[in-house]
């Protein structure tokens, strides 16, 4: 729809080797594990980073993620781009973002359904929205604009939510198969938004997973979460990302793989951060899954040949 | 159509769940926003609360990461409290974290219970300075021999191009000392030094270089900086104060890799 090539198809000199991410597991960047992790061999998994603390003109930060990109496949993971929220996307950060787009040729390029910035203020949180038709046509305008500044699709994260708007006229499963037809962009299916929301809001994240277009997904999101409670005493789950993923999302993640065949998978894990063996076993977990997986679709494969 | 509406910036707002969202993110004392609930008509009270607790805990967490020192100084509950108040008072504008907390050291030299710790703002600068060189353009610093060059005659036109990451920060109080032995996990031990410290705060590599200017440095500092030539910049150091030591100033700059370029002024 938006006749976007793939980065692999675009005629330009790489500084980088081409690194493909397909069917490998991954963590979170922390720049704690640098030393750790260029000392690893071999480098088996790939590094997602929040796009916006790579933002800065030079310094360490840099150093570590050209250091990261030249071993490893990189995902570029953008927080507060406010592609969920009513106003014009922000045309300085818009700028910033591509910037890194071009210098670091990730492998993967995503961001939130959600926003961040209202008026001036940042409140560096991802804020809900309500799903409506003018929505849709709102959110589907700011993923176009991103696209087309960068020059190639968007993987979109499904979000973890604690409110509903009663305004809503549509699920959130159709709002995001809209802005996929809308726009052309990939997923980013985060398995642990979906178990929490699903608890949030009493729905059964297995049918929530059934109606969601799965045959977009370029990446799964995998993270821990807190437990709260809300106004009448029932559960409320957070997606705190202090530790280790549970098993039910585990399961979940299993099921989806079992359907899709081996995504690359992130383990998010941002706060009470691990050291790195820790932080790499429960990559391995999610790498075995994936190789499982891999191997019945092979046999498959093999089977049917 | 909803869309001109969104626009125009339709007055009543009907369609901008985002000012009616927003409303009570920073003010604890606000209902949570008509616009949401939870699921079958369940109360929104806590799950508003889970989003207005997301905001303020994580740009504390972000000034507590940006100002260490000053939080050792404090304690931590100290320093989360008054965090909690600049937060509420001056949410950031800027997405950048890293860029948060500009206002935050003459926030600190006003709060009420601060006062007792004078020279807590201007740690607080100077935390703020060394997180601005640590994300400061890369650039190769001038060799401390490159002077040598320079016809002694042609000396007093010089002009500096400072790095990138080149700062002074002035003070009555011995801010570098302060600053030096609570920005480790060690020991802070006894803080002998009394007297009045000016810093500069540069990066001629990857590490982030942090010392005590000598008398006069931060005007001589100040001037180069600002692209006088070295000659005016020494009188003005002179004038600041009279045992001003040119060489040793212009030495330990060069040293620290303060600048990137020397070239004749026009």
């Amino acid at each position: 729809m938006n006749g976007l090539a793939p980065p692999s198809r675009m005629s330009k000199t790489s500084r980088f080797p081409a690194h493909p991410v397909a069917g490998l597991a991954g963590t979170s960047f922390k720049h704690e594990h640098l030393h750790a992790i260029l000392g690893d061999d071999p480098k088996g998994g790939f590094f997602e980073v929040h796009a916006e603390n790579y933002m800065g003109a030079g310094g360490p930060p840099h150093d570590a993620l050209t250091k990261i990109r030249r071993d490893s496949p990189v995902s570029l993971h953008g927080v507060c781009m406010s592609i969920g929220g009513p106003r014009p996307l922000d045309k300085a950060h818009l700028g910033r973002f591509k910037a890194l787009v071009d210098r670091y040729e990730p492998a993967l390029v995503s961001e939130h359904l959600a926003w961040s910035t209202h008026d001036t203020t940042y409140y560096n949180d991802l804020l809900p929205l309500p799903y409506t038709p003018a929505t849709v046509s709102r959110v589907a305008d700011h993923i176009d604009e991103v696209q087309g500044t960068i020059g190639r699709p968007i993987l979109l994260e499904n979000p973890s939510t604690y409110v509903l708007f009663p305004e809503s006229t549509m699920s959130e499963t159709d709002f995001i198969r809209a802005l996929v037809q809308r726009t052309g962009c990939g997923l980013l299916l985060d398995v642990n938004n979906v178990f929490v929301s699903a608890t949030n809001h009493g729905y059964s994240a297995l049918s929530y997973l059934a109606d969601f277009p799965l045959d977009h997904v370029g990446e799964i999101h995998l993270a821990g979460h807190a437990e709260q409670e809300d106004d009448e005493g029932d559960l409320l789950l957070i997606d705190s990302h202090d530790g280790p993923v549970e098993d039910a999302v585990w399961t979940l993640f299993d099921i989806v793989i079992g359907r899709c065949g081996p995504l690359p998978t992130l383990i998010e894990w941002d706060s009470d951060i691990p050291s790195w063996p820790v932080l790499k076993a429960e990559a391995a977990a999610a790498q075995a899954i994936l190789d499982r997986h891999a191997d019945s679709l092979f046999g498959k494969a093999h089977a049917a040949g | 159509m909803p869309q001109d509406e969104f626009q125009s910036g339709d007055p009543g707002r009907r369609f901008d769940y985002a000012a009616a969202f927003t409303a009570g993110l920073l003010d604890p004392d606000r209902a949570p926003p008509d616009a949401v609930s939870g699921p079958n008509g369940k109360a929104a009270v806590k799950r508003y609360a889970v989003y207005r607790n997301n905001v303020t805990v994580s740009l504390i967490d972000a000034l507590a990461a940006s100002f260490p020192a000053t939080m050792r100084i404090t304690g931590p509950d100290f320093f989360r409290a008054m965090a909690r108040f600049h937060v509420r008072e001056t949410p950031p504008t800027s997405p950048l974290l890293f860029e948060y907390g500009r206002d935050f050291p003459d926030f600190i030299e006003c709060y009420e219970y601060a006062q007792s710790m004078p020279w807590l703002a201007d740690v607080a600068r100077l935390e703020r300075a060394w997180l601005d060189a640590y994300h400061a353009a890369d650039a190769e610093p001038l060799a401390p021999g490159a002077l040598a060059s320079i016809p002694p005659e042609r000396l007093a036109d010089t002009v500096f191009v400072p790095h990138p990451a080149t700062r002074a920060i002035c003070s009555r109080y011995p801010v570098v000392t302060i600053f030096a032995a609570n920005r480790s996990d060690g020991p802070v031990g006894r803080i002998q030094a009394g007297g009045p410290e000016d810093a500069l705060v540069t990066r001629p590599g990857l590490e982030v270089f942090v010392c005590h200017l000598p008398p006069g440095g931060a005007v001589f500092l100040d001037r180069l900086v600002a692209g006088e030539p070295l000659g005016a910049s020494a009188a003005a150091a002179f004038a600041e104060r009279a045992e001003f030591d040119l060489s040793a100033n212009i030495a330990g700059l060069l040293q620290a890799g303060a600048f990137t370029a020397a070239h004749q002024g026009g």
